[in-house]
Protein backbone atom coordinates (compact mmCIF):
# COMPACT_ATOMS: atom_id res chain seq x y z
CA UNK A 1 0.00 0.00 0.00
CA UNK A 2 2.48 2.56 1.24
CA UNK A 3 4.43 1.33 -1.95
CA UNK A 4 1.64 2.01 -4.57
CA UNK A 5 1.15 5.67 -2.53
CA UNK A 6 5.12 6.29 -3.37
CA UNK A 7 4.56 5.44 -6.99
CA UNK A 8 2.04 7.61 -6.76
CA UNK A 9 3.40 10.14 -5.88
CA UNK A 10 6.95 9.66 -7.68
CA UNK A 11 5.87 11.96 -10.56
CA UNK A 12 4.62 14.77 -8.73
CA UNK A 13 7.69 14.85 -6.78
CA UNK A 14 10.02 14.64 -9.83
CA UNK A 15 7.79 17.62 -11.61
CA UNK A 16 8.52 19.43 -8.10
CA UNK A 17 12.29 18.73 -8.37
CA UNK A 18 12.60 20.09 -11.69
CA UNK A 19 10.32 22.91 -10.48
CA UNK A 20 12.68 23.85 -8.33
CA UNK A 21 15.65 23.52 -10.48
CA UNK A 22 13.95 25.81 -13.06
CA UNK A 23 13.11 28.55 -10.26
CA UNK A 24 17.01 28.64 -8.92
CA UNK A 25 18.43 29.01 -12.42
CA UNK A 26 15.55 31.90 -13.01
CA UNK A 27 16.43 33.42 -9.76
CA UNK A 28 20.27 33.19 -10.39
CA UNK A 29 19.62 34.58 -14.15
CA UNK A 30 18.12 37.52 -12.50
CA UNK A 31 20.44 38.12 -9.79
CA UNK A 32 23.24 37.79 -12.46
CA UNK A 33 21.43 40.74 -14.31
CA UNK A 34 20.86 42.97 -11.25
CA UNK A 35 24.46 42.41 -10.33
CA UNK A 36 25.71 43.07 -13.50
CA UNK A 37 23.45 46.38 -13.74
CA UNK A 38 25.37 47.38 -10.55
CA UNK A 39 28.80 47.16 -12.04
CA UNK A 40 27.62 48.95 -15.28
CA UNK A 41 27.08 52.09 -12.65
CA UNK A 42 30.95 51.87 -12.15
CA UNK A 43 31.93 52.16 -15.14
CA UNK A 44 32.68 56.09 -14.52
CA UNK A 45 34.65 54.89 -11.62
CA UNK A 46 37.06 52.77 -13.73
CA UNK A 47 37.36 55.57 -16.42
CA UNK A 48 38.95 57.38 -13.72
CA UNK A 49 41.20 54.60 -12.05
CA UNK A 50 41.85 53.11 -15.49
CA UNK A 51 45.05 51.47 -13.45
CA UNK A 52 42.90 49.06 -11.73
CA UNK A 53 42.17 48.02 -14.51
CA UNK A 54 45.71 47.70 -16.29
CA UNK A 55 46.46 45.79 -12.99
CA UNK A 56 43.69 43.15 -13.88
CA UNK A 57 44.63 42.63 -17.62
CA UNK A 58 47.91 41.87 -16.23
CA UNK A 59 46.33 39.22 -14.05
CA UNK A 60 43.77 38.04 -16.43
CA UNK A 61 45.37 38.60 -19.92
CA UNK A 62 48.95 38.65 -19.46
CA UNK A 63 49.17 35.87 -17.56
CA UNK A 64 46.96 33.96 -19.71
CA UNK A 65 49.08 34.39 -22.73
CA UNK A 66 51.41 31.62 -22.24
CA UNK A 67 48.98 28.85 -22.08
CA UNK A 68 46.94 30.62 -25.12
CA UNK A 69 50.23 30.40 -27.50
CA UNK A 70 51.44 27.15 -26.81
CA UNK A 71 47.80 25.70 -27.14
CA UNK A 72 47.81 28.01 -30.41
CA UNK A 73 50.57 26.47 -31.41
CA UNK A 74 49.64 23.03 -31.22
CA UNK A 75 46.25 23.27 -32.18
CA UNK A 76 47.64 24.91 -35.57
CA UNK A 77 49.89 22.46 -36.05
CA UNK A 78 47.01 19.59 -35.57
CA UNK A 79 45.09 21.27 -38.34
CA UNK A 80 48.24 21.25 -40.34
CA UNK A 81 49.15 17.55 -40.38
CA UNK A 82 45.05 16.75 -40.98
CA UNK A 83 44.71 19.70 -43.01
CA UNK A 84 47.59 18.04 -45.16
CA UNK A 85 46.45 14.63 -45.43
CA UNK A 86 42.97 15.45 -46.22
CA UNK A 87 43.74 17.97 -49.15
CA UNK A 88 46.80 15.87 -50.16
CA UNK A 89 44.05 13.20 -51.71
CA UNK A 90 42.46 15.71 -53.74
CA UNK A 91 45.89 17.52 -55.14
CA UNK A 92 44.83 20.54 -53.62
CA UNK A 93 47.34 20.85 -50.75
CA UNK A 94 48.45 24.54 -51.65
CA UNK A 95 44.76 25.38 -50.21
CA UNK A 96 46.45 24.33 -46.51
CA UNK A 97 46.92 27.96 -45.65
CA UNK A 98 43.32 28.73 -46.30
CA UNK A 99 42.07 25.49 -44.16
CA UNK A 100 44.45 26.53 -41.49
CA UNK A 101 43.57 30.06 -41.17
CA UNK A 102 39.70 29.92 -41.73
CA UNK A 103 39.96 27.22 -38.86
CA UNK A 104 41.37 29.61 -36.80
CA UNK A 105 40.33 32.98 -37.23
CA UNK A 106 36.92 31.91 -37.49
CA UNK A 107 36.22 29.39 -35.03
CA UNK A 108 39.06 28.00 -32.86
CA UNK A 109 40.55 31.11 -31.84
CA UNK A 110 37.73 32.94 -30.43
CA UNK A 111 36.13 29.38 -29.06
CA UNK A 112 39.18 27.28 -27.60
CA UNK A 113 40.80 30.25 -26.22
CA UNK A 114 38.11 31.11 -24.65
CA UNK A 115 37.60 28.01 -23.10
CA UNK A 116 41.23 28.38 -21.56
CA UNK A 117 40.76 31.44 -20.43
CA UNK A 118 37.90 30.29 -18.71
CA UNK A 119 39.77 26.92 -17.04
CA UNK A 120 42.63 29.98 -16.68
CA UNK A 121 41.61 33.19 -15.63
CA UNK A 122 37.26 32.35 -15.45
CA UNK A 123 38.51 30.08 -12.24
CA UNK A 124 41.44 31.99 -10.45
CA UNK A 125 38.49 35.53 -11.00
CA UNK A 126 35.68 33.23 -8.67
CA UNK A 127 38.25 31.99 -6.21
CA UNK A 128 39.95 35.11 -5.39
CA UNK A 129 36.28 37.17 -5.81
CA UNK A 130 34.95 33.98 -3.19
CA UNK A 131 37.94 34.44 -1.33
CA UNK A 132 37.68 37.94 -0.29
CA UNK A 133 33.53 37.50 0.17
CA UNK A 134 34.99 34.38 2.85
CA UNK A 135 37.37 36.58 4.49
CA UNK A 136 34.88 39.97 4.64
CA UNK A 137 37.10 41.68 2.79
CA UNK A 138 34.44 42.76 0.49
CA UNK A 139 32.15 43.79 3.36
CA UNK A 140 35.01 45.61 5.20
CA UNK A 141 35.02 47.38 1.97
CA UNK A 142 31.39 48.47 2.18
CA UNK A 143 31.70 49.42 5.43
CA UNK A 144 34.53 51.52 4.52
CA UNK A 145 32.30 53.24 2.05
CA UNK A 146 33.76 52.04 -1.12
CA UNK A 147 31.55 50.04 -3.18
CA UNK A 148 33.16 46.79 -4.14
CA UNK A 149 30.75 46.22 -7.07
CA UNK A 150 32.90 49.26 -8.85
CA UNK A 151 36.16 49.36 -6.84
CA UNK A 152 36.94 44.96 -7.57
CA UNK A 153 34.34 43.81 -9.74
CA UNK A 154 34.17 46.55 -12.41
CA UNK A 155 37.52 46.70 -13.22
CA UNK A 156 38.48 42.94 -13.44
CA UNK A 157 35.19 42.71 -15.96
CA UNK A 158 36.48 45.29 -18.07
CA UNK A 159 39.77 43.69 -17.89
CA UNK A 160 38.47 40.41 -19.31
CA UNK A 161 36.43 42.13 -21.98
CA UNK A 162 39.41 43.93 -23.04
CA UNK A 163 41.95 40.80 -23.04
CA UNK A 164 39.58 38.14 -24.29
CA UNK A 165 40.16 39.29 -28.10
CA UNK A 166 43.53 40.11 -28.15
CA UNK A 167 44.52 36.68 -26.49
CA UNK A 168 42.31 35.14 -29.14
CA UNK A 169 43.93 36.86 -32.00
CA UNK A 170 47.13 36.03 -30.38
CA UNK A 171 46.28 31.59 -30.63
CA UNK A 172 44.79 32.61 -34.62
CA UNK A 173 48.15 33.94 -34.85
CA UNK A 174 50.37 31.46 -33.59
CA UNK A 175 48.03 28.99 -35.07
CA UNK A 176 48.99 29.56 -38.51
CA UNK A 177 52.34 30.02 -37.67
CA UNK A 178 52.14 25.92 -36.17
CA UNK A 179 50.23 25.21 -39.19
CA UNK A 180 53.13 26.85 -41.15
CA UNK A 181 55.77 25.16 -39.49
CA UNK A 182 53.98 22.10 -40.37
CA UNK A 183 52.54 22.69 -43.67
CA UNK A 184 55.37 24.02 -45.34
CA UNK A 185 58.57 22.97 -43.45
CA UNK A 186 57.91 19.71 -42.44
CA UNK A 187 55.49 18.11 -45.23
CA UNK A 188 56.88 19.99 -48.09
CA UNK A 189 53.54 22.79 -49.04
CA UNK A 190 54.83 25.75 -51.32
CA UNK A 191 55.64 28.57 -49.13
CA UNK A 192 54.49 31.44 -51.66
CA UNK A 193 50.90 29.12 -52.24
CA UNK A 194 50.70 28.74 -48.78
CA UNK A 195 50.60 32.76 -48.04
CA UNK A 196 49.01 34.03 -51.39
CA UNK A 197 45.84 31.38 -51.34
CA UNK A 198 45.45 32.41 -47.84
CA UNK A 199 45.58 35.91 -48.33
CA UNK A 200 42.96 35.60 -51.12
CA UNK A 201 40.59 33.76 -48.96
CA UNK A 202 40.53 35.36 -45.76
CA UNK A 203 38.51 38.71 -45.54
CA UNK A 204 38.91 40.90 -43.08
CA UNK A 205 34.87 41.97 -42.60
CA UNK A 206 33.53 38.43 -43.03
CA UNK A 207 36.42 36.50 -41.03
CA UNK A 208 38.34 38.47 -38.73
CA UNK A 209 35.91 40.93 -37.80
CA UNK A 210 33.53 37.81 -37.19
CA UNK A 211 35.92 36.39 -35.12
CA UNK A 212 37.13 39.54 -33.24
CA UNK A 213 32.78 40.01 -32.06
CA UNK A 214 32.73 36.25 -31.14
CA UNK A 215 35.79 36.52 -28.65
CA UNK A 216 34.18 39.91 -27.89
CA UNK A 217 30.90 38.15 -26.91
CA UNK A 218 32.96 35.20 -25.13
CA UNK A 219 34.86 37.70 -22.83
CA UNK A 220 31.55 39.33 -21.85
CA UNK A 221 30.19 35.70 -21.11
CA UNK A 222 32.98 33.88 -19.45
CA UNK A 223 34.35 37.20 -17.45
CA UNK A 224 30.40 37.69 -16.01
CA UNK A 225 29.63 34.19 -15.17
CA UNK A 226 33.49 34.20 -13.58
CA UNK A 227 32.75 37.80 -11.34
CA UNK A 228 28.97 36.59 -10.76
CA UNK A 229 30.29 33.12 -9.64
CA UNK A 230 32.72 34.15 -6.93
CA UNK A 231 30.91 37.33 -5.64
CA UNK A 232 27.89 35.04 -5.24
CA UNK A 233 29.65 31.90 -3.43
CA UNK A 234 28.63 30.59 -0.27
CA UNK A 235 31.19 32.04 1.74
CA UNK A 236 33.09 28.55 2.59
CA UNK A 237 35.60 26.40 0.90
CA UNK A 238 33.26 24.02 -0.02
CA UNK A 239 31.34 26.53 -1.33
CA UNK A 240 34.54 28.15 -3.12
CA UNK A 241 35.31 25.12 -4.85
CA UNK A 242 31.84 24.66 -6.09
CA UNK A 243 31.69 28.41 -7.50
CA UNK A 244 34.63 27.25 -9.23
CA UNK A 245 33.46 24.55 -11.11
CA UNK A 246 30.08 26.17 -11.99
CA UNK A 247 32.51 28.97 -13.53
CA UNK A 248 34.52 26.57 -16.06
CA UNK A 249 31.27 24.24 -16.36
CA UNK A 250 28.93 27.27 -17.00
CA UNK A 251 31.14 29.22 -18.63
CA UNK A 252 32.21 26.64 -21.35
CA UNK A 253 28.66 25.87 -21.92
CA UNK A 254 28.02 28.91 -22.47
CA UNK A 255 31.08 29.56 -25.02
CA UNK A 256 30.17 26.78 -27.05
CA UNK A 257 26.47 27.86 -27.15
CA UNK A 258 26.83 30.76 -27.81
CA UNK A 259 29.32 30.20 -30.89
CA UNK A 260 26.35 28.26 -32.20
CA UNK A 261 24.02 31.20 -32.00
CA UNK A 262 26.98 33.50 -33.34
CA UNK A 263 27.98 31.21 -36.46
CA UNK A 264 24.52 30.55 -37.57
CA UNK A 265 24.00 34.62 -37.29
CA UNK A 266 27.31 35.40 -39.01
CA UNK A 267 28.27 32.78 -41.83
CA UNK A 268 24.39 31.97 -42.77
CA UNK A 269 24.62 33.16 -46.28
CA UNK B 1 16.63 74.03 29.76
CA UNK B 2 16.43 70.37 28.32
CA UNK B 3 15.26 67.40 31.58
CA UNK B 4 17.55 64.57 32.48
CA UNK B 5 15.52 62.27 30.24
CA UNK B 6 15.86 65.35 27.04
CA UNK B 7 19.75 65.41 27.79
CA UNK B 8 20.27 61.76 27.37
CA UNK B 9 18.08 61.09 24.37
CA UNK B 10 20.26 63.88 22.70
CA UNK B 11 23.47 62.23 23.37
CA UNK B 12 21.86 58.37 22.09
CA UNK B 13 23.79 58.17 18.88
CA UNK B 14 22.39 54.60 17.61
CA UNK B 15 18.61 54.48 18.15
CA UNK B 16 17.15 50.77 17.52
CA UNK B 17 13.03 50.61 17.92
CA UNK B 18 10.53 47.49 17.44
CA UNK B 19 13.50 45.89 15.37
CA UNK B 20 12.47 42.48 14.31
CA UNK B 21 14.74 39.95 11.89
CA UNK B 22 14.02 36.68 10.61
CA UNK B 23 16.09 34.40 8.49
CA UNK B 24 14.35 31.84 6.83
CA UNK B 25 11.91 30.87 9.45
CA UNK B 26 14.57 31.36 12.37
CA UNK B 27 13.88 34.53 14.57
CA UNK B 28 16.85 36.29 14.76
CA UNK B 29 15.62 39.84 16.94
CA UNK B 30 11.67 39.96 18.17
CA UNK B 31 10.94 43.54 18.85
CA UNK B 32 14.27 44.67 20.35
CA UNK B 33 14.97 48.46 21.57
CA UNK B 34 18.57 49.20 22.18
CA UNK B 35 19.77 52.80 22.68
CA UNK B 36 23.82 52.93 22.11
CA UNK B 37 25.06 56.58 23.97
CA UNK B 38 27.24 59.01 22.81
CA UNK B 39 30.65 58.74 23.67
CA UNK B 40 30.39 55.91 25.60
CA UNK B 41 31.63 51.74 25.52
CA UNK B 42 28.32 49.68 25.08
CA UNK B 43 28.95 46.24 25.26
CA UNK B 44 26.55 43.73 23.41
CA UNK B 45 26.53 40.21 24.82
CA UNK B 46 25.30 36.88 24.21
CA UNK B 47 26.11 32.91 23.74
CA UNK B 48 27.10 32.65 19.77
CA UNK B 49 24.40 32.51 17.28
CA UNK B 50 21.79 34.97 19.31
CA UNK B 51 23.08 37.69 16.51
CA UNK B 52 25.33 40.09 17.87
CA UNK B 53 27.15 40.02 14.44
CA UNK B 54 24.05 40.58 12.77
CA UNK B 55 22.94 43.41 14.90
CA UNK B 56 26.54 45.27 14.03
CA UNK B 57 25.49 44.51 10.23
CA UNK B 58 21.94 46.57 10.54
CA UNK B 59 23.76 49.90 12.40
CA UNK B 60 26.20 49.57 9.66
CA UNK B 61 23.00 48.84 6.96
CA UNK B 62 24.36 45.92 5.33
CA UNK B 63 21.65 44.10 6.73
CA UNK B 64 17.79 45.54 6.63
CA UNK B 65 15.54 44.79 9.27
CA UNK B 66 11.99 43.36 8.19
CA UNK B 67 10.00 45.74 10.66
CA UNK B 68 11.23 48.35 12.97
CA UNK B 69 14.24 51.35 12.70
CA UNK B 70 17.65 51.59 13.25
CA UNK B 71 18.03 55.25 13.44
CA UNK B 72 22.26 56.34 13.86
CA UNK B 73 23.48 60.09 14.59
CA UNK B 74 19.51 60.74 13.55
CA UNK B 75 19.54 59.22 10.40
CA UNK B 76 17.11 56.42 9.75
CA UNK B 77 19.72 53.45 8.60
CA UNK B 78 17.35 51.23 7.01
CA UNK B 79 15.90 54.02 4.88
CA UNK B 80 19.33 55.52 3.45
CA UNK B 81 19.70 55.70 -0.24
CA UNK B 82 23.40 54.18 -1.25
CA UNK B 83 24.94 57.27 -1.53
CA UNK B 84 23.90 58.42 1.76
CA UNK B 85 23.97 55.32 3.57
CA UNK B 86 28.12 55.41 1.85
CA UNK B 87 28.27 59.07 3.34
CA UNK B 88 27.26 57.76 7.04
CA UNK B 89 29.90 54.81 6.42
CA UNK B 90 32.29 57.09 6.32
CA UNK B 91 31.77 58.36 9.81
CA UNK B 92 31.68 54.42 11.18
CA UNK B 93 34.16 52.24 11.49
CA UNK B 94 34.16 48.58 11.73
CA UNK B 95 36.55 45.80 12.99
CA UNK B 96 35.74 42.35 11.92
CA UNK B 97 36.41 39.48 13.71
CA UNK B 98 39.34 38.33 11.16
CA UNK B 99 40.32 41.75 10.56
CA UNK B 100 39.32 41.79 6.57
CA UNK B 101 42.58 43.25 5.31
CA UNK B 102 43.12 43.20 2.15
CA UNK B 103 45.68 40.80 1.62
CA UNK B 104 47.12 42.07 -1.66
CA UNK B 105 47.92 45.36 -0.01
CA UNK B 106 51.05 45.26 2.61
CA UNK B 107 50.00 47.06 6.44
CA UNK B 108 50.65 50.88 5.70
CA UNK B 109 48.26 50.39 2.24
CA UNK B 110 45.68 48.79 3.94
CA UNK B 111 45.59 51.73 6.72
CA UNK B 112 46.06 54.45 4.08
CA UNK B 113 43.23 52.44 1.77
CA UNK B 114 39.94 54.43 3.36
CA UNK B 115 42.13 57.58 3.14
CA UNK B 116 43.40 57.44 -0.33
CA UNK B 117 39.78 56.43 -1.35
CA UNK B 118 38.10 59.07 0.61
CA UNK B 119 40.06 62.22 0.49
CA UNK B 120 42.78 64.37 -2.37
CA UNK B 121 45.61 64.58 0.32
CA UNK B 122 48.31 64.67 -0.87
CA UNK B 123 50.89 61.68 -0.32
CA UNK B 124 53.04 62.74 2.11
CA UNK B 125 50.53 64.06 4.29
CA UNK B 126 48.70 60.22 3.91
CA UNK B 127 51.90 58.94 5.23
CA UNK B 128 52.11 60.74 8.29
CA UNK B 129 48.58 59.84 8.90
CA UNK B 130 48.95 56.26 8.55
CA UNK B 131 52.10 56.27 10.76
CA UNK B 132 50.40 58.36 13.65
CA UNK B 133 46.85 55.63 13.24
CA UNK B 134 49.79 52.90 13.09
CA UNK B 135 51.53 54.42 16.03
CA UNK B 136 48.28 54.35 17.82
CA UNK B 137 48.40 50.63 17.72
CA UNK B 138 51.62 49.97 18.34
CA UNK B 139 52.27 48.56 14.90
CA UNK B 140 54.54 51.79 13.50
CA UNK B 141 57.52 49.39 13.08
CA UNK B 142 55.35 46.54 11.09
CA UNK B 143 54.09 48.93 7.85
CA UNK B 144 55.79 46.86 5.48
CA UNK B 145 55.02 43.55 6.50
CA UNK B 146 52.08 41.73 4.16
CA UNK B 147 48.83 40.72 6.07
CA UNK B 148 49.69 36.69 6.00
CA UNK B 149 52.88 37.54 7.94
CA UNK B 150 50.72 39.05 10.75
CA UNK B 151 49.74 37.37 13.78
CA UNK B 152 45.88 37.19 14.49
CA UNK B 153 46.44 40.24 17.43
CA UNK B 154 48.31 42.30 15.34
CA UNK B 155 45.49 41.72 12.18
CA UNK B 156 43.15 43.08 14.34
CA UNK B 157 45.33 46.21 15.29
CA UNK B 158 46.02 47.13 12.00
CA UNK B 159 42.34 46.85 11.21
CA UNK B 160 41.70 49.41 14.43
CA UNK B 161 44.32 51.11 12.83
CA UNK B 162 42.28 50.88 9.19
CA UNK B 163 38.74 51.89 10.97
CA UNK B 164 40.35 54.99 12.57
CA UNK B 165 42.35 56.00 9.66
CA UNK B 166 39.12 58.59 9.01
CA UNK B 167 38.35 59.74 12.52
CA UNK B 168 35.12 57.89 12.96
CA UNK B 169 32.82 58.94 15.16
CA UNK B 170 31.86 55.24 16.17
CA UNK B 171 33.89 51.70 15.71
CA UNK B 172 32.10 49.11 16.38
CA UNK B 173 34.06 45.45 17.03
CA UNK B 174 33.20 42.40 16.16
CA UNK B 175 34.46 39.63 18.88
CA UNK B 176 37.74 41.53 19.07
CA UNK B 177 38.72 39.59 22.02
CA UNK B 178 38.32 36.07 20.49
CA UNK B 179 41.12 33.58 19.75
CA UNK B 180 43.48 35.93 21.11
CA UNK B 181 46.49 34.90 23.52
CA UNK B 182 46.25 36.96 27.39
CA UNK B 183 48.87 39.56 26.31
CA UNK B 184 46.92 40.09 22.64
CA UNK B 185 43.69 40.82 24.55
CA UNK B 186 45.03 42.50 27.17
CA UNK B 187 46.24 45.14 24.24
CA UNK B 188 43.27 44.97 22.71
CA UNK B 189 41.24 45.89 26.26
CA UNK B 190 43.43 48.92 26.69
CA UNK B 191 43.11 49.75 22.80
CA UNK B 192 39.56 49.96 23.01
CA UNK B 193 39.16 51.85 26.47
CA UNK B 194 41.93 54.58 25.15
CA UNK B 195 40.64 54.95 21.43
CA UNK B 196 37.35 55.91 23.03
CA UNK B 197 38.86 58.13 26.06
CA UNK B 198 41.32 59.98 23.75
CA UNK B 199 39.24 60.19 21.00
CA UNK B 200 36.08 60.45 22.02
CA UNK B 201 34.47 57.89 19.92
CA UNK B 202 31.51 56.24 20.43
CA UNK B 203 32.26 52.16 20.49
CA UNK B 204 29.99 49.17 20.59
CA UNK B 205 32.02 45.95 21.40
CA UNK B 206 30.22 42.88 20.75
CA UNK B 207 31.43 39.56 22.33
CA UNK B 208 30.79 36.86 24.93
CA UNK B 209 33.99 37.21 26.83
CA UNK B 210 32.17 38.43 29.61
CA UNK B 211 35.05 39.51 31.94
CA UNK B 212 36.79 41.47 29.24
CA UNK B 213 34.10 43.20 27.64
CA UNK B 214 32.85 44.18 31.40
CA UNK B 215 36.43 45.38 32.16
CA UNK B 216 35.78 48.38 29.85
CA UNK B 217 32.20 48.42 28.91
CA UNK B 218 30.08 51.68 30.42
CA UNK B 219 26.89 50.06 29.43
CA UNK B 220 26.20 46.22 28.77
CA UNK B 221 23.01 45.03 26.99
CA UNK B 222 22.96 41.11 26.92
CA UNK B 223 20.95 39.43 23.96
CA UNK B 224 19.50 35.98 24.01
CA UNK B 225 16.96 34.00 21.74
CA UNK B 226 15.65 37.39 20.03
CA UNK B 227 15.45 39.30 23.28
CA UNK B 228 17.20 41.56 25.06
CA UNK B 229 17.07 39.83 28.42
CA UNK B 230 19.67 42.16 30.81
CA UNK B 231 20.62 45.66 30.30
CA UNK B 232 22.77 47.88 32.45
CA UNK B 233 25.91 48.81 33.81
CA UNK B 234 28.17 45.99 34.51
CA UNK B 235 27.86 46.38 38.34
CA UNK B 236 24.15 46.29 37.59
CA UNK B 237 24.09 43.61 36.06
CA UNK B 238 26.08 41.16 38.24
CA UNK B 239 23.64 42.33 40.46
CA UNK B 240 20.74 41.29 38.62
CA UNK B 241 17.97 38.93 39.71
CA UNK B 242 17.75 37.30 36.36
CA UNK B 243 18.74 33.57 36.77
CA UNK B 244 19.90 33.95 32.54
CA UNK B 245 21.70 37.00 32.88
CA UNK B 246 24.02 35.34 35.81
CA UNK B 247 24.36 32.09 34.24
CA UNK B 248 25.90 33.63 31.40
CA UNK B 249 28.22 36.80 33.01
CA UNK B 250 29.24 34.09 35.87
CA UNK B 251 29.69 31.35 33.20
CA UNK B 252 27.72 28.91 34.86
CA UNK B 253 27.58 25.31 33.10
CA UNK B 254 23.68 24.64 33.74
CA UNK B 255 20.85 27.10 34.44
CA UNK B 256 17.90 28.67 32.25
CA UNK B 257 20.39 27.48 29.50
CA UNK B 258 20.89 23.68 30.07
CA UNK B 259 23.89 21.84 29.35
CA UNK B 260 21.87 19.00 27.51
CA UNK B 261 20.30 19.47 24.13
CA UNK B 262 16.56 18.54 24.64
CA UNK B 263 16.30 15.03 24.15
CA UNK B 264 14.28 12.18 25.51
CA UNK B 265 14.37 10.99 29.06
CA UNK B 266 18.12 9.31 29.82
CA UNK B 267 16.93 6.27 31.79
CA UNK B 268 13.91 5.73 29.17
CA UNK B 269 16.37 5.62 26.08
CA UNK B 270 19.11 3.21 28.08
CA UNK B 271 16.36 0.89 29.13
CA UNK B 272 14.44 0.83 25.66
CA UNK B 273 17.13 -1.58 23.86
CA UNK B 274 17.22 -0.15 20.95
CA UNK B 275 21.44 -1.05 19.80
CA UNK B 276 21.27 0.95 16.91
CA UNK B 277 18.88 4.11 15.78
Amino acid sequence: MNKLAHWGQAPLEVLQVLGRYGLNFFERLGRGHIFMAYVMMGLKEVVQRWQLVVIQIFSVGVLSFVIIVISGLFVGMVLGLQGYNTLVDFGAEESLGVLVALSLVRELGPVVAALLYAGRAGSALTAEIGLMKTTEQLSAMEMMAVDPLHRIIAPRFIAGIISMPLLAAMFSAVGVFGGYFVGVGLLGVDDGAFWSQMQDAVDLRDDIFNGVIKSFVFGIAVTWIAVFEGYDTVPTSEGISRATTRTVVNSSLAVLGLDFILTALMFNE
Amino acid sequence: MLNNKEIQAENVLVKIRGMSFKRGTRVIFDNVDLDIQRGKITAIMGPSGCGKTTLLRMIGGQLLPQTGTVTVDGLQVNHLSRKALFKLRKRMGMLFQTGALLTDLDVFDNVAYPIREHTDLPESMIHDLVIMKLHAVGLRGARHLMPSELSGGMARRVALARAIALDPMMIMYDEPFTGQDPISMGVLVRLIKRMNEALGITSIVVSHDVTESASIADYVYVLSAGHIVGAGTPRELQQTDSKWVRQFMEALPDGPVPFHYPAADYDNELLSGHGNE
